[in-house]
């Protein structure tokens, strides 16, 4: 299978702080892969070195096999244009959203089409509304926002990440700061991606849909891969003790037997 | 750029500029002493309930923050000797538009910090049987002035900037003196530079100091 | 008792007109170039770079931290020594308050923009945007909403700061009272009308400030000082 993303050797430290410390790993085309691990893991720092909101302090990246980057000496350089032109292949969706709360819906899932890609503004709607709809919010295009609820608001970033058409989307944590009720409603969004084949890496604590959704678990702890497998495997028989704790801290989650 | 800077005249004629000095700092002392406690008296009687005191005050506070310093200083130079028949110098001039002024300003501030007492602590006043006088002293205005300390502290530097109009009616102050070295020496910019130094090397680090006072307060809040 | 005698002040009264008129255009010119050089310092001051944050920090807080009737001085008497223009009374006030309330908007463009959530970066530069992009099209559009009420009110302050252009004998409504009071010996009425002039004149703009500012408060928008 087609290797989408690829990561070799990554580390992150901020200032005297390594939170990642040497990670390998690959996400193939039109799998979901979860990354699990507790608070401090590093797991979201992870997901935010593979489209550069952070820059990794050592290691490569690959997209479609092709370095990010360019190598001198042993030293990684990148420059601001490539990154920005990276982002576009990467769709990323935030814990809290960061919707542009002075544009509408249907301008927010314009806003990158246009300023970015230089798509025409008919064009640039037309994609918006059929994004809209996939993530079932056609009939709020017109809405700011702030009058939307917390899990309609994600499936909009969702949407105006999905237009940018991606070839793999990132989720970090996105159902952590909604209400419970809401969180179903993002995680059907999220199943159906899935399901159509969309290449995603999730960052989440909701071992339902890593159980029931993933092709592969990675679980995270102090900056390395503690664990790798699929989830039906992994998760029903974690080989570490601190995967055992992880999964102990989250007994709402009764898997099926 | 064919000026070659010369500040010898200045540095020999040191002391012209230190008797400016002396006076910018004398007439601050004074505006800013009237100006930040008149204001708090107008600020209070600006927040009362009873209209017998609010309104004028509102008035007051009006009238000074939309009228320029300048023509303020210049009105009581030049008008209110005619209107009164009271003598007025250069200083008393200065003092009456600044002050007044910044007893408007600082009225304001003072309002703005009593209102952003809770109105709990006016209740809890109330309930061990302080009269609203003795509430307002003893509980609301500690606590509402230690929160406005840094825009009175901003007042504070707006007041020493200001006391350069002092110089339109011939008061003896810093920017003065620095007219009438220029004037002497022909130099007019190393005289005029000098100033503006005066006033950064003076007024930076309370500016700064301003900037720590928030931070400090905003931590303690 | 004084005897109040208006004829002569009003017998002039375009006089005052023409100055108020030159008031409001060294306002108007002040702004048009001081809030874009605003921006400018204030972009700078946030700069990574820290010799262009540093340079702008200190012309920042140099401005605001001499009385503007130095720097209209310097500007008028010393510059033109300095480099060789001819310098008049109209450019000397428009360089001066250009340049003076532009650090005062400085800090309000920066105040605005770091009032704007972290996540709003973060969301521009997800779809790819560049610095420059999420600037103008995400960061500042929110920004300079919330900033209105303070860029207002430092639009008051520069229209009563260009009173001081009258000392370099730029006609503006001060200056042209001083002149009026001098030609028809009656100071008394032509300043107590000049000062209503001002105080009418800013108590407008005041009162339509705080008009915008309850708005604003209205459509939930909170904003920073």
């Amino acid at each position: 299978m087609d290797e989408i993303v690829r990561i070799d050797g990554l580390h992150k430290s901020f200032g005297n702080l390594d939170v990642l410390k040497g990670i390998g790993m690959s996400v193939k085309a039109g799998e979901t892969v979860v990354l699990l691990g507790s608070s401090g893991s590093g797991k979201s720092t992870l997901l935010r070195c593979v489209n550069f909101m952070e820059v990794p302090t050592q290691g490569q990246v690959f997209l479609h096999g092709d370095l990010v980057g360019s190598e001198t000496n042993g030293k990684m350089s990148y420059r601001e244009s490539e990154l920005c032109s990276l982002r576009t292949r990467i769709g990323m969706v935030f814990q809290h959203f960061n919707l542009f709360p002075h544009m509408t819906v249907e301008q927010n899932v314009m806003e990158g089409q246009i300023t970015v890609l230089k798509r025409t503004r008919t064009e640039a709607r037309s994609k918006a509304l059929a994004q809209l709809e996939r993530v079932g919010l056609g009939d709020k295009a017109q809405e700011y926002p702030a009058r939307l609820s917390g899990g309609q608001k994600q499936r909009v970033a969702i949407a105006r990440a999905l237009a940018m058409d991606p070839d793999v989307m990132l989720f970090d944590e996105v159902t952590s700061a909604l209400d419970p009720e809401l969180v179903g409603e993002v995680l059907k969004t999220m199943r159906q991606l899935a399901d159509e084949g969309m290449t995603m890496l999730v960052v989440t604590h909701e071992l339902g849909f890593a159980y029931h959704v993933a092709n592969r678990v990675l679980f995270l702890d102090g900056g390395v891969i503690l664990e790798e497998g699929e989830p039906q495997h992994i998760l029903k028989n974690p080989k570490t003790t601190r995967m055992r704790e992880f999964l102990d801290g989250h007994s709402l989650f009764k898997l099926p037997d | 750029m064919s000026h070659t800077w010369d500040f010898a005249t200045i540095i020999q004629n040191w002391y012209v500029l230190w008797i400016g000095l002396k006076g910018t700092v004398f007439i601050f002392l004074v505006t800013v002493i009237l100006g930040l406690s008149g204001g708090l008296i107008i600020g209070i009687c600006r927040y009362a309930p009873s209209r017998a005191l609010s309104w004028p005050a509102m008035a007051f506070v009006e009238v000074f923050r939309n009228t320029p310093v300048l023509v303020q200083i210049i009105w009581f130079y030049y008008a209110f000797p005619i209107l009164t028949g009271i003598d007025v110098d250069p200083f008393l001039a200065a003092v009456l538009g600044i002050s007044l002024n910044t007893m408007a300003f600082s009225a304001e501030i003072y309002r703005a910090g009593i209102q952003s007492i809770e109105p709990g602590q006016w209740e809890a006043g109330k309930a061990i049987g302080m009269t609203y006088n003795q509430s307002l002293r003893r509980v609301i205005l500690p606590v509402a002035i230690k929160r406005v300390l840094p825009a009175l502290t901003n007042r504070g530097i707006e007041v020493f900037k200001m006391s350069t109009l002092a110089s339109v009616v011939a008061y003896v102050e810093t920017l003065n003196q620095a007219n009438l070295l220029a004037d002497l020496n022909f130099n007019p910019i190393e005289a005029y530079t000098a100033v503006a130094v005066i006033f950064f090397v003076v007024l930076y680090p309370v500016v700064q100091g301003t900037y720590v006072l928030e931070r400090v307060l905003k931590k303690g809040d | 008792m004084v005897e109040w005698n208006f004829i002569a002040v009003f017998s002039d009264f375009d006089l005052l007109l023409i100055g108020l008129l030159n008031t409001l255009k060294i306002t108007a010119l002040a702004l048009l170039f001081g809030v874009p050089l605003g921006l400018v310092f204030a972009l700078s001051r946030l700069s990574k770079f820290l010799p262009l944050s540093f340079t702008a920090a200190f012309i920042i807080e140099f401005f605001r931290t001499t009385p503007p009737l130095v720097q209209l001085f310097w500007f008028f008497f010393a510059l033109p020594i300095l480099i060789d223009v001819r310098m008049t009374p109209f450019i000397a006030a428009v360089v001066t308050f250009s340049i003076q309330s532009s650090a005062f908007f400085a800090e309000i463009f920066r105040g605005g923009i770091q009032s704007i959530d972290k996540g709003q970066w973060e969301g521009a530069k997800a779809i790819g945007m560049s610095y420059r992009q999420s600037l103008i099209r995400i960061i500042l559009p929110q920004a300079v909403k919330r900033m209105i009420p303070a860029f207002m009110e430092r639009s008051i302050e520069l229209l009563k700061t260009t009173t001081l252009v009258s000392t370099v004998a730029y006609a503006d409504l001060m200056f042209q009272a001083n002149d009026l009071a001098q030609k028809t010996f009656r100071p008394l009425e032509v300043y107590t009308v000049v000062a209503l002039m001002y105080f009418v004149l800013i108590f407008v703009f005041s009162q339509m400030s705080i008009l915008v500012e309850k708005r604003l408060a209205q459509s939930g928008e909170s904003t920073v000082r």
